[in-house]
């Protein structure tokens, strides 16, 4: 359904040759082994990232993995302080980690753009400054228009604008998209001591998922938030707890975003042909009836 | 006074032009009425705003935050404005495709006034782009986002602002005495009225569309996906309502400029546009109700938002539709004003739910978006620049008074001939 949807609106556009170029010459992106895939992905395989937050510990290596990639001021991942609050990413920090207090106990979560299948910022970006790489990450470009339409649309709230720049620019994370077409693997998922975190093609993802809560059914709730959400999503998480109590939106559903103006969208080529032969219809009705008045008028 | 202008009938050489423009440049009138004083310290200091805004970023200017990306600028700058400017598609409707002749006096300010909205208000966007230099991307270049709702809105504004100028255009020929031009323009009339229609059935439900992927953002009672239909429905008695607040005080400043008859002719109009106010305000508060009903949200009426929910539908939509009823059963011309300002008050509130207030309820106030002042005073500019506008071409342009006479010698020629030409037609077709 995604891959359809995509390529048709392709199609419809016509136009992504200009910023298609560096998805096209990329081409396959190869997982190294150690992180468990098997071989090259192909490009009809959106890639991921799996976070299992019973295995983070709150490090914060990610962060600064983060920031130091993307050209950030760098956190002090020494100071925990911040993790009394629950922080959101900003435009300086395209991932934060915070902690949650459960029912059994500490919990940390890891957040940050979650490259849905379906982007509601891709459907709502105007000159396709936002892209889904057919490769899956989403990736922001600078014929950006500043209208900020991708900031209510998306359902994590995740770009962010740089309002303090006259040349301001839309941040969040990539899943390092310069990283991956040098064939390296995203940062945060380099830096994770705990192997939190997993990269690889989305399907292996989810059946890796399922493996640890069917092995370890204490230990695992039987969901993976991403699957479904918001028509599933490039990151998944798995984690020991409900998953509103660690800061998720489990109100969300599973309908991609962009399905909710399509209706309207649909609607448009037919208003447009209809509506106008409707009014030349009237049109020429009442001038025929003005006509006939005028001619009364005259006798 | 006034009779000193129409000597544009001499230009014959590009020289003869200047003469006539410059002489037209000058101000007329007293300079230091209460609105100049009030207005042109607002507008230098806004053009002042936006030279700083544009150098140092939208953050300097604007209470914007990553929570809030849109504030008044789009909010009530864009959404209101061009809800406003509804009146122009209606009145074009009702004058050239149904003929209703009655409304042709409001109808040439009504299309300056649409104009010159989507001009300011809709141009007001570009303050609102973090990256305006790009503002030609979705027109020209090769990356068309043809799947996004704003594509299309972007679209509609710049072709709507064509159309809308084609519309007025011969208005602009009769002041500058161009008699062959305004001959062309004048033919081009009904076609950019229907393709204007069009655009604005399309582009007035496009920004309710707009908010249709926020919905987890928009509290319940808000938001429905039917908003494109309520924004249509909305601007039909939004346009209105503007007509009869912006005619009226168009006849109280220009009153000079019109004979008695036009008084008389425009207490008239209010009447009827009060009707039509009515029933489109019906229309759209039973479409709220089936929409309430439908979506189950009753127990969400007890709460806060419940209650600034029912405010705006029943203070501001219901109230006002009974205002109207009476106003125009009765001919009180005073509660038909007063239910005008009320419906549009009830359009800003609405708006603003969409993009403010209702946006995000569950936001604590201390992490709220409440627009700066310099935001306000650069809105305050905009709004004051386009009254200038407007009341330059008023006073020099035949928008509400008489067309010379030319123009309607012309007009009226030209019908005979079409009753010549088409008589026989019709008999044949009658047969």
């Amino acid at each position: 359904m995604g891959i359809n949807r995509r390529s048709f609106l392709k199609v419809l556009g016509g136009g992504i040759v200009g910023g298609g170029i560096a998805g096209a010459a990329s081409g396959n992106i190869v997982i190294p082994k150690k992180l468990g895939a098997e071989e090259p992905v192909s490009p009809k395989q959106f890639v991921g990232i799996l976070v299992d937050t019973t295995r983070c510990v709150g490090c914060r290596s990610c962060e600064a993995a983060c920031a130091e990639t993307n050209h950030l001021p760098v956190p002090d991942i020494a100071d925990s302080s911040v993790l009394e609050k629950g922080r959101k990413t900003t435009q300086k920090q395209l991932t934060v980690v915070n902690r949650y207090q459960t029912d059994k106990g500490e919990v940390f979560v890891k957040q940050q753009c979650m490259h849905c299948n379906q982007p509601g910022c891709v459907a709502a970006c105007l000159v396709k400054a936002m892209e889904k790489r057919k490769e899956g990450p989403v990736t922001w470009a600078s014929n950006c228009m500043g209208c900020r339409y991708c900031m209510p649309s998306c359902p994590f709230e995740m770009p962010k604008f740089e309002y303090e720049s006259s040349n301001p620019r839309i941040q969040k994370c990539t899943l390092c998209w310069e990283r991956l077409e040098k064939g390296e693997i995203p940062a945060c998922v380099d830096a994770c001591p705990e192997k939190a975190l997993t990269f690889g093609p989305r399907r292996q993802l989810i059946e890796e998922a399922n493996r640890r809560i069917y092995q370890k059914p204490g230990e695992y709730i039987t969901h993976i938030y991403g699957e479904h959400e918001v028509g599933g999503t490039g990151y998944l998480y798995i984690s020991k707890v409900p998953f509103e109590q660690i800061g998720f939106r489990t109100d969300l559903g599973t309908i991609a975003y962009p399905e909710y103006s399509k209706g309207f969208l649909y609607s448009v080529p037919i208003v447009l042909l209809l509506w106008p032969a409707f009014l030349i219809g009237v049109n020429t009705l009442t001038k025929r009836e003005e006509e006939k008045r005028r001619k009364g008028g005259e006798r | 006074m006034m009779k000193e202008i129409a000597t544009a009938g001499e230009i014959k050489n590009i020289k003869d032009f200047w003469v006539f423009i410059r002489s037209e440049l000058k101000p007329r009138g007293k300079i230091f009425t209460t609105f100049n004083v009030i207005s042109l310290p607002i507008i230098l200091l806004g053009a002042v705003l936006i030279v700083y805004r544009l150098a140092k970023g939208l953050g300097a200017v604007t209470n914007l935050s990553q929570e809030f990306p849109w504030g008044i600028w789009i909010g009530f700058d864009v959404m209101v404005g061009v809800a406003f400017a509804g009146g122009a598609y209606i009145l074009t409707f009702v004058v050239y495709i149904l003929r209703t002749d009655k409304y042709h006096p409001v109808v040439r300010a009504t299309v300056l006034n649409g104009f010159l909205a989507y001009v300011f208000y809709a141009g007001a966007i570009l303050l609102d782009l973090g990256r305006w230099w790009n503002i030609v991307n979705p027109i020209l270049g090769n990356k068309f986002g043809v799947n996004s709702v704003l594509f299309l809105v972007s679209w509609h504004f710049l072709l709507y602002m064509i159309s809308l100028f084609i519309e007025f255009s011969p208005v602009v020929a009769e002041w500058l005495g161009f008699k062959r031009i305004r001959k062309i323009l004048a033919s081009l009339t009904v076609g950019a009225v229907i393709f204007g229609i069009a655009l604005s059935t399309l582009h007035q439900s496009g920004l309710g569309a707009l908010f249709l992927m926020a919905k987890d953002k928009i509290h319940p009672l808000w938001y429905t996906e039917f908003i494109p239909v309520l924004f249509f429905t909305s601007s039909i008695f939004a346009g209105l309502s503007m007509v009869i607040f912006e005619g009226t005080i168009s006849h109280k400043v220009f009153g000079n400029q019109l004979s008695h008859e036009d008084h008389v002719s425009f207490n008239n109009i209010t009447l009827g546009l009060g009707k039509a106010c009515a029933g489109a305000m019906f229309v759209y508060f039973f479409m709220k109700i089936l929409i309430l009903i439908h979506g189950k949200q009753w127990g969400l009426l007890a709460t806060p938002m419940g209650y600034w929910y029912l405010t705006e539908l029943m203070g501001l939509v219901l109230l006002p539709c009974f205002m109207f009823l009476r106003g125009v059963r009765y001919k009180n011309f005073m509660v038909i004003r007063i239910a005008a300002i009320l419906s549009m008050l009830g359009i800003i509130i609405n708006r603003l739910n969409f993009s403010v207030i209702a946006y995000k309820w569950y936001v604590p106030l201390s992490q709220r978006y409440i627009p700066s002042w310099m935001e306000i005073v650069i809105t305050l500019a905009i709004l004051f620049t386009e009254v200038w506008v407007f009341r330059w071409i008023t006073n020099r342009m035949p928008v509400l008074r008489k067309s010379p006479d030319w123009a309607v010698e012309e007009e009226t020629h030209e019908k005979m001939i079409t009753i010549r030409k088409e008589a026989p037609q019709w008999k044949a077709s009658a047969m």
